[in-house]
């Protein structure tokens, strides 16, 4: 490459949104993720009636007509439910990440770059994490703090740790083992500043990809508990505790266990989908 | 006598671009052809046209006649294995790790139907113990990873012999190993060759090579042949401008460098340094160790460049390592300028370790890819001096322009610089620093001669005019030859000999460093070498004793 050429090359990552529209799959998950975010946030102008709102039709009413997605047992509106849903399954799926990734992060690097007793201590208690299944450790936290939405949501969280804990290990790990890493200790950078200037940002592009593809997972096991009234409280139109609500009612109004439990599968596949699309255009350009 | 192989007007082509534009040569029987030039110059891709395993979307023009047919016509498949063998750089990648040697070996003979299972074994083998490996039976119930490097590219070759192929094209056979190890295979590779009467093509970058296996040369840059002919021509009388720049190029071992006496003030001294690297003990396994240094002793003067030379796990880059302090040894000080670094930590060792920086092997993973270049090489301003913004700046544009790179390179990230661009930013970034010693890691073995020669040449001159010392850690003792003052030699974690370089290169005095030297290619055919000495694996060890003023040999 000559000294002169790319004289404008955009800042790094250059040109991410068009590589990521590129891709099939980031550009039709960025269209479902961003589809869903609007219906969340203008919940209360698209809704046509009141989500909590009972007898707003008839009861069992089957879609269609003057309610799009049909009425529930208590006759409330399920599209307004599903859009007000939308709205917690989001807000569920962020906070559980955010808890997971912060402090996943945060124990993966400390140990890749601590090394030693500290790194046995935070990676074996990983471990032990990590042979209970995901939904034990979220069950018996909603044991201890009591059945709400915030709790379901911080269970998923906490549980979620583990993993997140041990990729961003792995990954912090072959960059700290890189000879730029060793360069920067050579000249005399101090912890704070090769965490945060050099392995952050080295790291982030990889954990960006997996809390994407993890939103999905959180939604599910959010929903999942709240499907075992151990999440969402009634009236709440959360889409796993409305898919728990409409069991008895299968043979009767199976449009209410199918809708609920279509909104979860779109919005799992629209976060999977933008998850992969992400890891193929966040990719360095290094080597070609 | 016909030729084996006549190719004439190869072309390749990717879409629009052309990789590789008439090539014509022919090999006939017994002959050596050396294909040489350097990464892009499209010699691996002349190879692989030949064997019909061009990426999808190339295509190949031209003729390339073999036993009566075009190789290149899209109707044939070239005749693998049993008319054309191929060997690869690295041998791992032509062996399955999960299976035995054996089972690999003896599969090839039964696919090919060329004989039946009991044959298959004996004459695999026959074929083992033809190649020089030890102890055959054995080495079949044995998985590649069970060997060496030098003994699984023995049974690369042994595989490719067993089909009997009429020409056997090895792209970098010998890169990936060590030279003592590379003079080896490329005696066996002669003597097949003599033996059994094939036509060898022999895909390499090393100018040194050629001049020991070449019959005849195809000197080929982006695409193009730049010169064709016998390798005495070639070396002698070189007709391309492009041949005599490459030769100019390359550093020889046999060259007389004038380097100054530098006056005795030790700079750096490691002394009784022990480093022993643990298999990872796991909670059930004992602690198992590979003594990477062992009591090594080291001095380094004020001004001078020494080079620690040696092979693969000769420890050389380890000590490197313990110097820089970027490794904890476990016995031992390192004393620069009377302070030593080993008892320091915390924020003293960091004021004290910009003194000595590091230049790294591989360019690509020596940057941070996500900083600009200016930022990567103001860091150590950022850490050490407080300079305003524009200060700062200036000292980046400065050190850029020391390393040949415009000022606008500041903006840009690692990705858009080759790898010579990049290893002469890693070198800004170490001299920006203000260091006093500076310890290169191998820092031109990644690239090309000329770029190297270009590398080598801006480390001499900053080391002048920065004022430096010099580590240079090497395998390649033409290099060293071109570059060091003084040389010592490791093997197993030990220094074997230390002394000037003159007297070292004139007078080796260890068995081990007369072997080194013996057996490094050098760019001049008139100096084949003959059937080397196989070297044997004892060497003495014991404490060094001086043999002449500052000329130290290990008993």
């Amino acid at each position: 490459m000559s000294m002169s050429a790319q004289q404008d090359a955009p800042k790094a990552p250059p040109g991410f949104l068009r590589r990521l529209l590129r891709s099939p799959s980031g550009a039709i998950g960025l269209g479902i993720v961003l589809l869903l975010l609007f219906f969340a946030i203008f919940a209360e102008m698209l809704a046509p009636y009141n989500p909590n709102k009972m007898g707003a039709g008839g009861r069992f009413l089957p879609p269609g007509g003057k309610h799009l997605l049909g009425t529930d047992e208590f006759g409330r509106d399920m599209f307004s439910r599903i859009l007000f849903g939308s709205r917690i399954t989001l807000l569920i799926g962020a906070v559980a990440v955010g808890i997971s990734l912060t402090i996943g992060m945060a124990v993966g690097m400390i140990a890749a770059f601590r090394r030693g007793w500290i790194e046995a201590i935070l990676m074996r208690s990983t471990d032990v994490l990590f042979s209970f299944t995901e939904t034990l450790i979220a069950l018996s936290f909603v044991a201890v703090l009591g059945p709400s939405l915030q709790n379901a949501g911080i269970a998923v969280g906490v549980a979620g740790i583990p993993f997140y804990a041990r990729t961003c290990y792995a990954a912090a790990l072959v960059e700290t083992s890189k000879p730029y890493f060793e360069a920067s200790i050579s000249a005399g950078a101090r912890p704070a500043r090769l965490v945060m200037v050099h392995l952050l940002p080295n790291v982030l592009p990889t954990m960006i990809v997996v809390a994407t593809l993890g939103v999905s997972t959180a939604i599910l096991a959010a929903a999942g508990l709240s499907f075992l009234g151990l999440g969402a409280q009634p009236p709440t139109s959360e889409w796993g505790y409305m898919l728990a609500g409409s069991r008895d009612y299968i043979n009767r109004a199976p449009w209410l266990m199918t809708i609920p439990g279509i909104a979860i599968a779109i919005t799992v596949l629209g976060f999977n989908l933008l998850g992969d699309g992400l890891r193929t255009s966040l990719d360095p350009v290094e080597r070609k | 006598m016909n030729a084996l192989l006549s190719v004439t007007n190869l072309s390749v082509s990717l879409g629009d671009t052309t990789l590789v534009e008439s090539i014509a040569f022919d090999l006939e029987p017994g002959e050596v052809l050396c294909i040489v030039g350097e990464s892009g110059s499209g010699k691996s891709m002349t190879a692989k046209a030949l064997m019909g395993l061009l990426p999808p979307k190339a295509a190949a023009q031209g003729k390339a006649m073999f036993d009566g047919m075009n190789l290149l016509s899209e109707e044939v498949t070239p005749p693998r294995g049993t008319g054309i063998g191929l060997i690869f750089q690295e041998p791992m990648t032509a062996l399955t790790p999960v299976l035995t040697i054996g089972l690999q070996l003896t599969e090839a003979l039964e696919t090919h139907g060329l004989c039946q299972k009991d044959e298959a074994y004996e004459r695999a083998v026959a074929m083992l113990e033809r190649v020089g490996i030890p102890e055959p039976e054995t080495r079949m119930r044995q998985y590649p990873h069970e060997l060496s490097g030098g003994m699984r590219q023995r049974v690369v070759i042994a595989m490719m012999m067993l089909l009997g192929p009429r020409v056997l094209i090895a792209d970098e056979p010998t890169t990936a190993l060590d030279v003592t190890v590379q003079a080896q295979i490329l005696d066996l590779l002669r003597e097949i060759v003599r033996d059994t009467q094939i036509g060898l093509i022999l895909i390499t970058h090393d100018m040194g090579v050629v001049a020991e296996m070449a019959d005849h040369v195809l000197v080929m840059r982006a695409g193009k042949a730049e010169e064709f002919g016998k390798v005495a021509e070639i070396f002698s009388a070189p007709k391309a401008a492009y041949t005599r720049d490459l030769l100019d190029a390359v550093p020889r071992i046999d060259s007389i460098s004038i380097r100054e006496d530098v006056a005795s003030d030790v700079l750096l001294s490691a002394q009784n340094i022990s480093k022993t690297f643990n298999m990872r003990g796991s909670l059930f396994a004992g602690q198992r160790g590979q003594k990477a240094l062992d009591d090594v002793s080291l001095d380094i003067q004020r001004g001078e460049t020494l080079a620690l030379v040696g092979e693969s796990g000769s420890g050389k880059t380890t000590l490197g390592h313990v110097i820089a302090r970027l490794t904890d040894a476990e016995a031992g000080k390192v004393l620069m300028n009377g302070t030593d670094l080993t008892a320091l930590s915390g924020r003293a060792l960091q004021a004290e370790r910009r003194a000595v920086q590091m230049v790294f092997q591989d360019p690509y993973a020596s940057l941070d890819p996500r900083q600009s270049i200016g930022r990567t090489i103001a860091e150590p301003m950022i850490i050490h001096e407080s300079l305003s913004k524009d200060e700062r700046q200036s000292r980046v544009f400065d050190l850029l322009e020391k390393v040949d790179l415009s000022p606008d390179a500041a903006r840009r990230y690692p990705h858009e610089f080759s790898g010579g661009q990049r290893q002469r930013i890693a070198i800004a970034r170490a001299i920006a620093a203000r260091p006093t010693l500076v310890v290169a890691d191998e820092p031109t073995s990644a690239l090309d001669v000329s770029i190297q020669a270009r590398v080598l040449d801006l480390l001499d001159a900053l080391k002048r005019s920065e004022k430096l010392t010099m580590l240079f850690i090497s395998h390649d003792l033409a290099v060293v030859r071109q570059i060091a003052d003084r040389v010592a030699v490791m093997r197993n974690g030990r220094i074997l000999e230390m002394g000037p370089a003159s007297a070292l290169f004139a007078d080796p005095k260890h068995p081990y460093t007369r072997a080194l030297i013996d057996v490094a290619p050098v760019p001049d055919p008139t100096r084949k070498h003959g059937v080397r000495p196989v070297l044997k694996g004892d060497y003495p060890v014991g404490p060094l004793s001086e043999v002449s003023a500052g000329h130290w040999v290990a008993a």
